[in-house]
C-alpha cells in the first residue's frame, strides 16, 4: 500500500515488479518463485501486479490465481504492522493453543485472520513453527514467545501498546 | 590462568530453529562479546539441533583436552558465569551440566538409549561448514560408489540394507530406485521432499539445519544410482534458516567439485537446485508435489504411473525424503550389513522422532526400529510434563493415529506401529497425559486435513468436512446416539474414494480415538460429559467454599468479570458469563477452582 502512494505515481510503483520478472523466463513453472518474490516485495500480492504479470507472461488469470488462491503462504490482502503467528501444531495444540488464540482475539478485539482497527496487528494461525518444545508458541515479526498462558499472551500484546505509548 | 594461555576452550552454541526461539542467538552474541574483550585465547563456534529440545538454549564447551560438557537452558547471564568460571578458572558450573564425558548427569538417560546414524553430524558440526562435515567422512561415500562400485550395486546394496522410505508409508528404498534405473528415458530427476508439514514433527528440518551435507549426498548417491544428473530439494518455504544451510551447502560442494561436471574424474555430474513450497500440506504427496515444482497448483495425480515412470515433465523422477536420503551415505560408506544390524526384520536401521507434547524431555531423538514404545516415553522421554497419567501417543500427524497406554510395550517398526491403526508417519509423536480429549484431538486433525484437502476428490472435500462437523457437534455436547458409526461409515467411504494418502488417511485419527477410546465419545453424546474436562460446552468451573479465601486473584484476572464477591469472603462464578478460558484455575493459589 504505502508503495503506491510515492509521489512518482505508477512507474516507480512497478519499479520491483519489473526487477522481479526480469529475473525469470516467466513460463509456468517460474510462477510460484515469482509470486514469493512479489509477497516479499509488496508485503502481500496486490491486484494490479498480478494483472500486469498475466500481461507481460502470457499466463492466464486462472492459473495465477489459482496458484494464488492454493497456497496458503500468498495473501491477496495486506496485513497489519505486526503479524502475529500462532502456533496450531499438535504439541501446540495439547499444551492450550485455543485458549491462547482465544485470549489474543479478544484482547485484540479481532477474530483470527483478522487486522486490528489501527492496522498494528494481524492475527494468524499457523500450521506449526517447529518448536514444540517451548508449545504454546507465537511469533510476532521475529521474535518467538513461549509456554504461553491466556494471560501471559495478553500481557505481551499490553506491553507492546505500552511500548507504543498507546 | 598460565597455564590457559597456550591452550584452546571452544564454545559451541546450538543454533537450530528451536534453540533460536529459545533465545540462542543472544546467547551466542553474550559470548562473542565476552571473548572479544578477554585476552582468554577462545573459538566460539555454532551447531545445529543437539536434539535437547526441552533444555535449550544448548551450549557446549570443549575443554583444551577435547573432553566437553553441555550446559542446558544457558541464559546471557548464564553465559557470562560459564566463561568466567569454566573458561577463565578451570571450575565447570556443574549445575547447568546436561552432559559431559566425563560425569555423569541425570540426563544422561535422554541419549542412552538412541543411535545417532541419521543424525550422526547433527548438533556436533557446524552446518555452514563444508569442512566440518569433510572432517567427519561426507562425501565419501559418493567417492567409493562412483569410483569403485557401478550403479547396479548401489541399488542393490540399498536393497540388502533393508532400507524403506522415511516420510511414512515405508516403501522399499532400494526398490524404487531399482524402478527409476530400469525406467526408459536419457533424462531422469533426484527429488528430495522436504515439505515436512505434519503439524508437530522437526525431524527433517533439523537434519537440513544440521547437517545438509548428509542430504545433498544421499541425493548424489540415487542420481548415480538410477542414472540421473539433476536434483530438486522441494523444502517448505516456513524453513528459512533450512533454506539458507541448504543453499550454503551446495555452493560450498560445487566450489569443492563435489557436484558438478565429472564428479572425482569420473563421467558422472550432479547437480542441485532447491524449490520453495508455498505452504500445501497436500504437497507432501509425490504426485503434487511434482506438480508444485512444475509450478501448478499441488494437486495429486492417479498412480501408475508412477514417479519412476513418469514424474517430473513427464521423465523418470525417483523421490525420497529427507530422512531417507540422510541415510544413505551411512550406508554405502559403512556396508548394507552394518547398517542392518540395527532394527528388527523388516524395518532396519533407525528412526528420528520429534517427541513433543505433554512430555517431561522433548526433543529430536534417533532411535534403533524394534524399541519399545515405553523405553521412548519413560525412559528417554522422563514420562509426561505434568505428572499426570499417560494417556496416549499420537504418531504419524494427521494420517496416523492414537496408541493407548495399554499398547505401551509395542514396538516401533512398520508393521507393529501399522497394526494399531496408527502408522510410523515420518516421526512426530505427540505425548498426551488424562486432561487430553481424544474427540478434540480428532477434531483439531480433521480441522486440520479438512483444510489442507486439495479438493479434488468429492470424497475428501466434502466427507471430512461432513466428519468435522459431526465431531464439533459431539464436543458441544450435541452428539446424537449413530453418531459414530456415521463417523465410521463416512471414514470408510473417504478412505476408499480418495486418490492420495492425504484422503486415504484422513479418517484414521478418527477411526483410532473410536477404536480405544469409544468410551469417550459415549461420555460426550450420552451423558453430556467430557470425561477429560475439555470441552467447553460440557464442563464448569466452580468454586469451593472451604478452600476459597477471597484473595480477589480469580477475580481480577478473569476477562469477561464473571466471577463476583467481596474482599476475604467466597467468591463465586456465573457460569452463564463465564467463557471457561480457565484464567481464574490458572491464578487461584488454593486449589478453590475445580471443573466439573
Amino acid at each position: 500500500m504505502a508503495n503506491k502512494c510515492c509521489c512518482n505515481g505508477r512507474s516507480r510503483y512497478f519499479d520491483k515488479f519489473d526487477e522481479i520478472l526480469s529475473k525469470y523466463e516467466g513460463k509456468e513453472a517460474d510462477l510460484i518463485p515469482i509470486l514469493q518474490n512479489i509477497q516479499d516485495a509488496y508485503g502481500y500480492l496486490p491486484q494490479d501486479i498480478l494483472d500486469e504479470l498475466c500481461n507481460r507472461t502470457g499466463l492466464h488469470p486462472s492459473q495465477v490465481m489459482g496458484v494464488a488462491t492454493f497456497y496458503s503462504q500468498f495473501r491477496l490482502k495486506p496485513t497489519g504492522e505486526n503479524l502475529i503467528k500462532l502456533c496450531f501444531g499438535t504439541a501446540c495444540h495439547v499444551n492450550g493453543a485455543e485458549k491462547v488464540a482465544e485470549a489474543l482475539a479478544d484482547e485484540l478485539k479481532i477474530e483470527i485472520g483478522g487486522t486490528t482497527e489501527d492496522g498494528r496487528f494481524t492475527l494468524e494461525t499457523v500450521a506449526c513453527l517447529g518448536c514444540c518444545s517451548l508449545a504454546p508458541v507465537m511469533m510476532i515479526g521475529d521474535e518467538t514467545y513461549g509456554r504461553l498462558t491466556p494471560d501471559k499472551a495478553r500481557k505481551i500484546i499490553r506491553g507492546f501498546y505500552k511500548n507504543w505509548g498507546e | 590462568m598460565n597455564n590457559l594461555r597456550n591452550d584452546y576452550y571452544k564454545i559451541v552454541v546450538g543454533l537450530g530453529s528451536c534453540g533460536i526461539a529459545a533465545g540462542a542467538n543472544k546467547v551466542y552474541d553474550t559470548f562473542k562479546g565476552i571473548i572479544e574483550k578477554s585476552d582468554v585465547p577462545v573459538t566460539l563456534d555454532e551447531t545445529g539441533c543437539m536434539g535437547m529440545c526441552y533444555k535449550e538454549v544448548l551450549v557446549e564447551v570443549i575443554n583444551p583436552d577435547g573432553k566437553s560438557v553441555i550446559y542446558g537452558e544457558v541464559t546471557p547471564e548464564k553465559a557470562n558465569k560459564i566463561f568466567e568460571s569454566h573458561i577463565v578458572e578451570g571450575r565447570p558450573v556443574v549445575e547447568w551440566i546436561v552432559k559431559a564425558d566425563d560425569m555423569e548427569t541425570s540426563e544422561d538417560s535422554f541419549f542412552s538409549k538412541q543411535m545417532r546414524i541419521v543424525l550422526r553430524r547433527c548438533g556436533v558440526i557446524n552446518p555452514e561448514s563444508i569442512d566440518e562435515a569433510i572432517a567427519m567422512d561426507a562425501y565419501k561415500a559418493i567417492e567409493k560408489a562412483v569410483k569403485t562400485m557401478t550403479p547396479e550395486q548401489v541399488i542393490e546394496e540399498v536393497l540388502n540394507s533393508g532400507l524403506r522410505g522415511r516420510g511414512g508409508a515405508g516403501f522399499p528404498t532400494g526398490m524404487k530406485w531399482k524402478f527409476a534405473r530400469s525406467s526408459e528415458g536419457s533424462t531422469k530427476y533426484i527429488v528430495c521432499n522436504a515439505d515436512e508439514g505434519d503439524p508437530g514433527a522437526f525431524m527433517d528440518r533439523s537434519v537440513l539445519e544440521g547437517d545438509p551435507h548428509s542430504v545433498i549426498e544421499g541425493m548424489m548417491i540415487a542420481g548415480y544410482a538410477i542414472g540421473a544428473e539433476e536434483g530438486y530439494i522441494y523444502v517448505r518455504a516456513e524453513y528459512p534458516l533450512a533454506i539458507k544451510r541448504l543453499k550454503i551447502a551446495i555452493k560450498d560442494a560445487e566450489e569443492r567439485g563435489f557436484l558438478g561436471k565429472n564428479i572425482f574424474g569420473t563421467d558422472f555430474s550432479f547437480k542441485i537446485k532447491i524449490k520453495e513450497g508455498a505452504g500445501a500440506f497436500v504437497c507432501g504427496e509425490e504426485t503434487a508435489l511434482l506438480a508444485s515444482i512444475e509450478g501448478k497448483r499441488g494437486m495429486p495425480r492417479i498412480r501408475p504411473p508412477f514417479p519412476a515412470v513418469k514424474g517430473l515433465w513427464e521423465k523418470p523422477t525417483n523421490i525420497n525424503n529427507v530422512e531417507t536420503y540422510a541415510n544413505v551415505p551411512y550406508i554405502i560408506l559403512h556396508g548394507a550389513a552394518e547398517y542392518a544390524k540395527y532394527g528388527t526384520e523388516k524395518s532396519r536401521g533407525t528412526k528420528v522422532f520429534a517427541l513433543a507434547g505433554k512430555i517431561a524431555k522433548g526433543g529430536l531423538v534417533e532411535v534403533p526400529m524394534g524399541i519399545p514404545l515405553r523405553e521412548i516415553i519413560y525412559d528417554i522421554g522422563g514420562g509426561t510434563s505434568s505428572g499426570k497419567k499417560f494417556k496416549a501417543v499420537q504418531m504419524g500427524g494427521p494420517s496416523g493415529g492414537c496408541i493407548p497406554a495399554e499398547l505401551i510395550d509395542t514396538i516401533i517398526d512398520y508393521d507393529s506401529v501399522n497394526q494399531t491403526g496408527a502408522i510410523m508417519g515420518s516421526g512426530g509423536m505427540i505425548v498426551m497425559d488424562e486432561d487430553n480429549c481424544m474427540i478434540d484431538i480428532a477434531r483439531f486433525f480433521l480441522t486440520f486435513t479438512q483444510k489442507e484437502s486439495c479438493g479434488k476428490c468429492t470424497f475428501c472435500r466434502i466427507g471430512t468436512k461432513r466428519m468435522l462437523e459431526i465431531l464439533e457437534r459431539i464436543t458441544k455436547g450435541e452428539g446424537k446416539e449413530g453418531d459414530i458409526e456415521l463417523l465410521e461409515e463416512l471414514s470408510m467411504n473417504i478412505k476408499k474414494n480418495s486418490l492420495c494418502g492425504l484422503g486415504q488417511t484422513a479418517p484414521n485419527p478418527v477411526l483410532t480415538t473410536i477404536k480405544y477410546f469409544r468410551h469417550e465419545y459415549e461420555a460426550h453424546i450420552r451423558d453430556k460429559k467430557c470425561p477429560a474436562k475439555q470441552c467447553k460446552a460440557l464442563i464448569e468451573y466452580k468454586i469451593l467454599e472451604d478452600k476459597c479465601t477471597g484473595c480477589t486473584a480469580c477475580s481480577r484476572v478473569c476477562p469477561v468479570k464473571a466471577i463476583s464477591g467481596e474482599v476475604k469472603k467466597v467468591h463465586k462464578i456465573d457460569s452463564s458469563i463465564c467463557t471457561r478460558c480457565g484464567a481464574c484455575k490458572a491464578t487461584c493459589r488454593f486449589g478453590a477452582i475445580i471443573v466439573e
